[in-house]
């Protein structure tokens, strides 16, 4: 119906970023306005959290053991294979863990809840709800939004336990290393300074995982088409932010903790 | 094609409880670009009046009900509901006009990850704020079996077929009451059995409670059956009024192509 007019690329842009301020502030006042839908926001967990333990879980494992494998010959050339758990805790507690783990949820949950609510909007449903009197944006943006902030970083902290029994299976298959050992080098090496930032930058992946997702899939256009286009939107958006936010987070971690 | 305004008298007298107007609509003007989809609508619709609008796709039918309950702002012109003016009104405000008014879209639009129960829950705890399980559970039952789909309650949107989803559409929009109701194409994609059920549906709706309505359509047998009144819609405009059966003995060619097949 509406007839397409030519609009500089600019001033799209401009619209966008503006579209997106005022999706956060309509996502931050009603969070804080109304009733809060707290069985959305448990299915959303239940759907966002448990349901992706088991793809988080097998490839924290893998990335575990790799990096293990990849670690070890160039550790053995210097003699220093009993360095491993240390370089293994310290590189995946920090980044590896983290942004895979993010990655892999934004390929899971911000293309599932942009295809979500992609198809809501083009089959009528977002609209039914408005009219009927209902708030869309408390029942379905502030629950998913929510949800993937409080989900990722569990996901993220489980992913790394299961990554670092992954790799201690991967170091006993060339070395012998008993578990208490393997886990008592890893304690040892860690800090407070690289769990608490990796943790904290979750939570960053987490919300921008959950806000483009729902951004995406609201704004998406009608046609069945404008669906898949709103899902892969949100899966390449949402890992681009990650990696903004992870540059961000790593920056202020050195100025704060590692002079 | 010539067109001219043909404004036929009612068949029938309307009853002066009928003569309140619960929507007014003034002057309307709604373009996307530089396509102009209504062009100066005027629109009154009675208290308890079925109004049916009839048109070819692409006419601006479904612009007029969306502006009506606010899903689109009008360019131009003044939308009354209970004497409220629509367009100035803030988001508070257009909640509880739209409590007042149930809107039956095309698709039905059922909550795909909802059962039936759960669709006709949501506007009863989330827009009434009912808290009385029992109290929910009835009026559910209820609602189910005024459309013949109280067998249906715990099945999902996506076991159910075309007219059942606009049923159980229709329950849900019931369920808190409406005092006004618009229906966007309820007949579409339907067989001839099912869309006289759902015309017959409609009918049984205004009697029974008491609603206003406006249906927008272009199946012929669901005006027949529903409509008190009937506009016909071309290139964003009216270019005709009055009963079913006035319009039928009219003139005009365009409006004459809508009633060729029938009766």
């Amino acid at each position: 119906m509406a007839e397409e007019t030519t609009i500089p690329g600019w001033k799209r842009w401009l619209e966008g970023i503006g579209d997106q301020v005022e999706f956060i502030i309509k996502f931050v006042r009603n969070i804080f306005t109304g009733g809060f839908e707290w069985s959305e926001f448990i299915r959303q967990c239940y759907e966002i959290g448990y349901r992706s333990i088991m793809l988080v879980g097998i490839t924290s494992f893998i990335m575990g053991m790799v990096l293990i494998l990849q670690l070890r010959p160039t550790l053995v050339s210097f003699g220093a294979v009993s360095m491993l758990p240390k370089t293994l805790s310290v590189s995946f507690i920090r980044e590896i863990g983290p942004v895979i783990i993010a990655i892999i949820c934004a390929g899971k949950i911000a293309s599932s809840i942009g295809a979500e609510l992609g198809s809501m909007k083009v089959t009528e449903q977002l609209s039914a709800m408005e009219v009927s009197g209902a708030n869309p944006v408390q029942y379905l943006v502030v629950t998913r939004i929510l949800a993937t902030t409080l989900m990722v970083p569990l996901l993220s902290v489980l992913g790394d336990a299961i990554g670092l029994f992954g790799g201690y299976l991967a170091l006993n298959l060339r070395d012998s290393m008993s578990f208490s050992l393997y886990f008592g080098k890893i304690i040892g090496a860690l800090d407070f300074s690289d769990f608490l930032p990796a943790l904290v930058k979750t939570i960053f992946f987490g919300f921008a995982i959950g806000f483009v997702g729902c951004y995406k899939g609201f704004h998406s256009n009608k046609g069945t088409e404008s669906v898949g286009i709103a899902a892969n939107s949100a899966v390449v958006t949402a890992s681009l932010w990650i990696f903004v936010i992870d540059g961000i987070a790593v920056q202020i971690t050195s100025l704060l903790f590692y002079k | 094609m010539e067109k001219t305004k043909e404004h036929t008298e009612p068949k029938k007298q309307a009853p002066k409880a009928k003569e309140e107007v619960v929507i007014a609509i003034k002057g309307l003007k709604k373009s996307f670009g530089k396509k102009h989809v209504l062009n100066n609508i005027n629109l009154e619709l009675k208290r308890g009046e079925n109004l049916v609008i009839l048109g070819r796709s692409g006419t601006g039918k479904s612009v007029t009900i969306e502006c009506i309950v606010g899903l689109l702002k009008p360019d131009k012109g003044s939308i009354k509901v209970f004497d409220n003016e629509v367009v100035e009104m803030n988001d508070k405000e257009l909640k509880e006009l739209r409590m007042k008014i149930g809107f039956l879209f095309q698709s039905g639009a059922l909550y795909d990850s909802m059962t039936i129960r759960e669709n006709l829950e949501f506007p009863l705890t989330r827009i009434l704020k009912m808290k009385d399980q029992r109290e929910i559970d009835k009026k559910v039952k209820q609602g189910l079996d005024d459309v013949g789909l109280l067998e249906s309650i715990d099945k999902m949107p996506s076991d159910l077929s075309g007219g059942m989803r606009k049923r159980a559409g229709l329950a849900r929009t019931l369920v808190v009451n409406p005092e006004i109701m618009l229906y966007d194409e309820p007949t579409t994609g339907l067989d001839p059995i099912t869309s006289r059920e759902i015309s017959e549906l409609i009918l049984n709706i205004q009697k029974k409670n008491k609603t206003s309505s406006i249906i927008i359509t272009h199946d012929m047998e669901c005006a027949r059956i529903a409509a008190d009144r009937v506009l016909v819609m071309e290139n964003g405009e009216y270019i005709a009024e009055g009963t079913f059966d006035d319009l039928h003995k009219s003139k005009n060619k365009t409006v004459c192509a809508y009633f060729n097949d029938i009766l």
